[in-house]
């Protein structure tokens, strides 16, 4: 069959816009949403989602955060607890063994259910570890994410005491609090986070709960979910899928 | 892991309150106790406890000046710690509690002090001679008029003055109990009545604190004890302790009567962990023993030797009873983790920055302070012309 000039350029056209359109939606699939040269903080309110039944204990997404953001040894900016219980929920046998920076050991307990629990900050919206700092050294960004300003730090540890779920430590060799930044130098580069990034099955997702475009709307109408120790109102801005009745 | 039991998060193994933030309730309760023992004399007309009035501000005041210095020692960074005054945050208790601090150091403890003394510095200025003439003339601020007339108005001033004193050593206090009594995150913690408890254990180690020192000093000064004295104040003791005990009865009854979801673990901890400093030190040594011995000269009448010797014997254990409960509020509210499903242990380090050696330390200042201040204002300079 000959082939036309005319028909080149169509086909030539076809494959100009299907590689155009492939490419802006592996961009958006890889990256976290929202990215640009800018960034206005105005524009994005931070969260994340984990799935539980995702999480396969590896310890990468650990391994990751301690290597981008220098956590000093024996202390966690995020972690994985794994769960076994039995029907006594309120005596389920937990472990964290280094954080799982090295992933779990085999169990040899059969006929429990078993899962893991990937833990970090919260970003909670109404942060008890904000209000109590004397100073206002640790606050809540206008994305949503909180920080610790550690060139004024005074290092009293009140904001330690005030977390609710462990996830702040007193860094040993800088003498303030430190604590999950939710990566805040990645995400704010369009990036995702460390853990996120370094999670094989996607047990993790970074979200902004302020871009419509985002999967979380759809993935918070579509599932249940709940976040840890709702009671505190705090405003947990981590929400868990299939989140069982004994994780503290 | 070492020292731990069962699972705690990965961050809560470390504990981060020590031995000095112990410390720091202990001391505080200590200056508002004191204040508010003086305040009796001064605003209920109490006459009888007039000879510790003196010695009770001075008490205060050795303790106000070390109160911060625990807190210091703590600090990752202290040479930031003056953010506190400069930028402080408002939603923060302990941000908060420094401008209490510093109301009561120098609004009230300060111009009292200086009022109730001012006779005797303008006098002392008057009669001593080379350095602690000008120490004594610096003191009396420019201002040498004690004539009858200027006297009525400093009494007048002092007395409004301890009438703010009040409220504002009960805030001083309270306000402490609030520190730990609003974090919501710590169910050993956080209840309403943390700061009312606070309130008058401190009221009752610094009732106690100010008898044993009345009494050591006129041992060391050789002059006859006012019995009549140490009997009210004794009195006092009693009562404010009975109310104290009364108050974390009631927190205890009503934790075990609710069972919220700490309770297991908190139940667990005060059997295991917090055992002989909750329940051996605290509550049968430091609480009941001298609530017994108070009773004891309540009830039946004894020789003033043997009062005397219960009286000391009750405050001072007083004084441990009330050092372990703030060790178990502050030591025992971390030795759990907000998991409740596991314990830590805490061991005290000897010559560490944080550690017993410094602590130690940190408790003879104020001695050393308070027996300065009664070398530069003797507190009984009065007694003879009024005894």
């Amino acid at each position: 069959m000959d082939t036309t000039r005319r028909d080149l350029l169509m086909q030539f056209g076809k494959l100009l816009v299907l590689t155009g359109v492939a490419a802006r939606a592996l961009e958006k699939q890889g990256e976290a949403p929202g990215p640009g040269d800018t960034y206005h903080m105005a524009e994005h309110w931070w969260g994340m989602i984990i799935e539980i039944d995702k999480c396969i204990g590896c310890g990468n997404c650990v391994r990751a955060c301690a290597k981008e953001n220098d956590v000093p040894d024996g202390y966690f900016r995020t972690w994985v607890e794994r769960y076994q219980v039995t029907e006594d929920r309120d005596h389920p046998i937990v472990e964290s063994p280094g954080g799982a920076i090295d992933g779990f050991p085999p169990t040899t307990r059969t006929g429990i259910k078993s899962f893991f629990v990937p833990k970090l900050c919260n970003h909670c919206a109404d942060s008890p570890c904000t209000q109590v700092c004397p100073v206002g050294a640790t606050f809540i960004s206008p994305d949503g994410v909180v920080l610790v300003d550690q060139a004024y730090c005074l290092g009293c540890r009140y904001c330690i005491q005030a977390c609710p779920y462990g996830c702040r430590y007193f860094h040993p060799e800088k003498g303030v609090a430190d604590k999950c930044t939710l990566c805040y130098h990645r995400i704010t580069k369009g990036l995702t986070t460390a853990c996120c990034e370094a999670c094989p099955t996607g047990a993790r997702q970074l979200v902004d709960l302020k871009n419509p475009k985002d999967p979380v709307h759809e993935f918070l109408r579509d599932n249940k979910v709940q976040v840890l120790k709702p009671y505190m109102a705090t405003g947990a801005k981590v929400f868990y899928k299939d989140l069982d009745v004994a994780v503290r | 892991m070492n020292g731990v039991e069962g699972f705690m998060y990965p961050n809560e193994v470390e504990l981060q309150w020590s031995l000095l933030i112990v410390l720091y309730p202990y001391i505080t309760g200590l200056v508002a106790g004191a204040f508010i023992l003086a305040s009796l004399e001064r605003v209920f007309r109490v006459e009888a406890v007039r000879p510790t009035y003196r010695l009770a501000l001075l008490t205060a005041l050795a303790f106000l000046l070390v109160a911060p210095l625990p807190l210091q020692l703590h600090l990752g960074h202290p040479e930031r710690s003056f953010e506190m005054y400069l930028t402080p945050h408002r939603s923060s208790a302990m941000a908060m509690f420094g401008f209490v601090y510093l109301w009561y150091l120098t609004v009230v403890l300060l111009v009292e002090i200086w009022l109730e003394y001012r006779e005797d510095i303008v006098r002392l200025a008057q009669t001593r001679s080379g350095a602690a003439r000008w120490i004594y003339k610096a003191l009396t601020l420019g201002s040498e008029n004690v004539s009858p007339a200027s006297r009525r108005i400093d009494d007048r001033v002092g007395y409004v003055v301890t009438v703010i004193g009040i409220p504002s050593a009960f805030l001083l206090h309270g306000y402490v109990g609030f520190i730990f009594g609003s974090v919501k995150a710590n169910p050993w913690w956080s209840t309403p009545l943390m700061p009312v408890v606070f309130l008058f254990s401190a009221m009752t180690s610094g009732i106690a604190a100010v008898l044993v020192l009345y009494v050591i000093s006129m041992k060391l000064r050789k002059t006859s004890i006012d019995m009549r004295c140490l009997d009210t104040v004794a009195k006092y003791l009693f009562y404010t302790f009975l109310i104290d005990f009364s108050l974390e009865m009631l927190d205890l009854v009503q934790r075990t009567y609710e069972a919220d979801e700490s309770f297991r673990s908190l139940d667990f901890m005060v059997h295991t962990r917090l055992w002989t400093s909750q329940v051996l030190v605290q509550i049968f040594l430091g609480t009941l023993a001298p609530l017994g011995l108070l009773a004891m000269t309540q009830l039946w009448k004894f020789a003033e030797m043997v009062r005397r010797r219960l009286y000391v014997a009750a405050s001072v254990l007083t004084l441990v009873g009330i050092f372990a409960m703030r060790w178990n509020v502050v030591i025992g509210g971390q030795l759990f983790s907000k998991s409740f499903l596991g314990y830590t242990t805490y061991k005290v380090q000897f010559a560490a920055r944080e550690g017993l050696l410094p602590a130690v330390a940190l408790m003879i200042l104020p001695f050393v302070l308070f027996f300065a201040l009664v070398k530069l204002l003797p507190p009984w300079e009065k007694q003879p012309t009024e005894a």
